[in-house]
């Protein structure tokens, strides 16, 4: 009985810090989410106003809102296959017994290692006028391209600067996966006469599907909230022409400049309904193509 | 015979592509460092590739602006931010894994269904918790925010799971209280989970961009991140790239370092929910 007791009391004296954050900076934020959408809030003044679901047809009627949705779906679209893509290829490729892959590895490591802020400068400056992109395409077709200030443009420069960042983490994800599939299985298949890329296709990707599920889940949370990046290519504005408005960045617009706490909590807990379920449409649709296949 | 020059051909393949990965991850790198020792005056005209004059005129701007201020405040944050996880997430690991308390089971499914929930979707009410608290515009808000991390105290958690138990029965018998066995026994063994935990939370509070921009607004508070931003909108009117990429580079100096000095905590268990599954 003596020894029950003070099992409780060490458990929760060891929990008791993680506990008290959780409680104040994750829980008490959450049930203010749940009262805050449906009231207006203004923190100026300290006023707030029942609304009721005034802020979501607010949210529906504002093209701003649809902008931002349909440039966050085209980034979370583009981005998370090819980031997928890439890095089960390049773990592939390290994988496949060649010398040096600890070097190779070290230095494809680098950009996940770049805070945004630093990477998106430097991508900046990249695609800038006189940057090595611009005058590499000059020269080459002899145009100058305005990647930053061409709203056809300015995301696509954000996805490339996020696919090369995030690939190098998901390619060390699976790259220990690939160390835990079994050689015999390779071996069967290269005894019944499957070439190194048939291996790949029929062996490696099928063995890695729980790892691809986890680092698809991965990449389509973390694109779903991309910000940093379309914060500091626009100054804030998410320009030109609304083309690098994003969910975040228009939460975060909502809430800082337009002062209007109620519809940005509204549209953050819209951003996580979303979130979930592509999240689970996504792993379903990867699941079902797993037991066909 | 066929079948050894095709490996060849692979490998071949296997190499070229893996040699120009790498340098397509060095391009950029490379670029801005050429750039930082550039003069303005070139970079504005178009320039060649590499500089046609030397010149620490970026550096020497940057260093000279409130820069090394914001490394400062960066320090004292990621340093203080980094020592707390440490000890709490450990602490709940082990709790979770070791200790037989009445509700661990739901705690933990709880902590499970925590850790789902996207980060920005409690960031504005987060904020309003903040400024009820009085620490808006203080590093404390970062601090007291980031302090504690879900994934790791999974991972510590699963560490500890497979974490041998004679060494603490052992330290119990020799009259150690359960704290006493936690700080003098666990978390030595503990080291090397202890330390990838570590790397990962200093880089993460390191690079971290949007608390610093919702909670601190005294340009002699801003983390280094935030100070970064805020001096390139002032340099990039004028084209001074130099200075800006002078600052990007410093601005990943320490994680570089380490990441030189720590490199096998990096790569080898870098995946922090990998437990979690």
């Amino acid at each position: 009985m003596g020894k029950k007791r003070y099992n409780n009391i060490q458990g929760y004296s060891f929990l008791m810090p993680a506990l008290v954050v959780i409680l104040v900076f994750t829980l008490v934020p959450i049930a203010y989410a749940f009262f805050m959408m449906f009231f207006k809030v203004d923190l100026l003044s300290g006023t707030r106003t029942f609304v009721g679901f005034g802020n979501f047809e607010k949210i529906f009627s504002d093209p701003k809102f649809w902008a931002s949705f349909q440039n966050t779906f085209k980034y979370v679209a583009v981005v998370v296959p090819i980031q997928t893509i890439i890095a089960m290829i390049l773990a592939a490729l390290l994988n496949s017994k060649v010398k040096f892959d600890r070097a190779f590895l070290t230095v494809m490591f680098i950009p996940t290692l770049t805070s945004s802020s630093a990477m998106t400068l430097i991508f900046m400056w990249l695609f800038n006028n006189n940057g090595l992109v611009t005058n590499l395409i000059e020269s080459v077709f002899g145009a100058k391209v305005q990647f930053l200030t061409n709203p056809d443009l300015a995301l696509t420069v954000i996805m490339v600067m996020n696919i090369f960042s995030t690939v190098p983490h998901f390619m060390v994800v699976f790259l220990s996966g690939l160390q835990d599939i079994p050689g015999s299985l390779y071996e069967a298949a290269s005894i019944d006469g499957a070439t190194k890329v048939k291996q790949f296709f029929h062996v490696t990707v099928p063995q890695l599907m729980p790892i691809t599920f986890y680092v698809v889940t991965m990449g389509l949370v973390g694109c779903f909230q991309i910000f940093d990046q379309a914060f500091i290519i626009s100054n804030g504005t998410g320009g030109p022409q609304n083309s690098t408005l994003t969910f975040s960045l228009y939460i975060y617009q909502l809430a800082f400049s337009s002062n209007d706490m109620g519809r940005a909590t509204a549209l953050a807990f819209l951003l996580g309904i979303i979130i979930f379920t592509v999240t689970f449409i996504v792993n379903k649709l990867l699941k079902a193509d797993e037991v066909n296949g | 015979m066929n079948m050894k020059k095709n490996n060849r051909t692979l490998k071949t393949i296997i190499y070229t592509l893996l040699i120009l990965y790498s340098l397509v991850t060095l391009a950029p790198f490379v670029w801005s460092i050429l750039t930082s020792f550039k003069t303005t005056a070139e970079i504005a005209g178009g320039g060649t590739f590499f500089p046609e004059t030397w010149s620490l005129d970026g550096y020497q701007t940057i260093l000279e602006s409130q820069f090394p201020q914001w490394v400062m405040n960066s320090l004292f944050v990621a340093l203080l931010t980094t020592v707390f996880n440490i000890f709490f997430n450990t602490m709940a690991g082990y709790a979770l894994a070791r200790i037989d308390f009445k509700g661990r089971q739901v705690l933990f499914s709880f902590l499970l269904v925590l850790i789902m929930i996207p980060s920005q979707v409690t960031m504005i009410p987060l904020y309003i918790v903040i400024s009820d608290l009085g620490l808006v515009d203080s590093q404390w808000s970062i601090i007291f925010t980031t302090m504690i991390n879900i994934g790791y105290i999974f991972m510590m958690r699963q560490f500890f799971i497979n974490f041998p138990r004679d060494v603490e029965e052992a330290a119990a018998m020799d009259g150690l209280s359960r704290f006493g066995t936690f700080i003098r026994i666990v978390l030595p063994n503990a080291k090397a989970a202890v330390a990838t935990q570590g790397v990962f939370v200093f880089m993460g509070v390191w690079n971290e961009f949007m608390k610093p921009l919702l909670f601190i607004s005294s340009p002699d508070k801003y983390m280094l991140t935030q100070g970064l931003n805020a001096l390139s909108k002032t340099f990039k009117n004028s084209t001074q790239w130099d200075v800006i990429m002078a600052g990007s580079l410093l601005s990943i100096i320490p994680i570089f370092i380490l990441y030189i000095v720590l490199n096998k905590y990096f790569i080898t268990e870098n995946d922090q929910t990998a437990g979690v599954k």
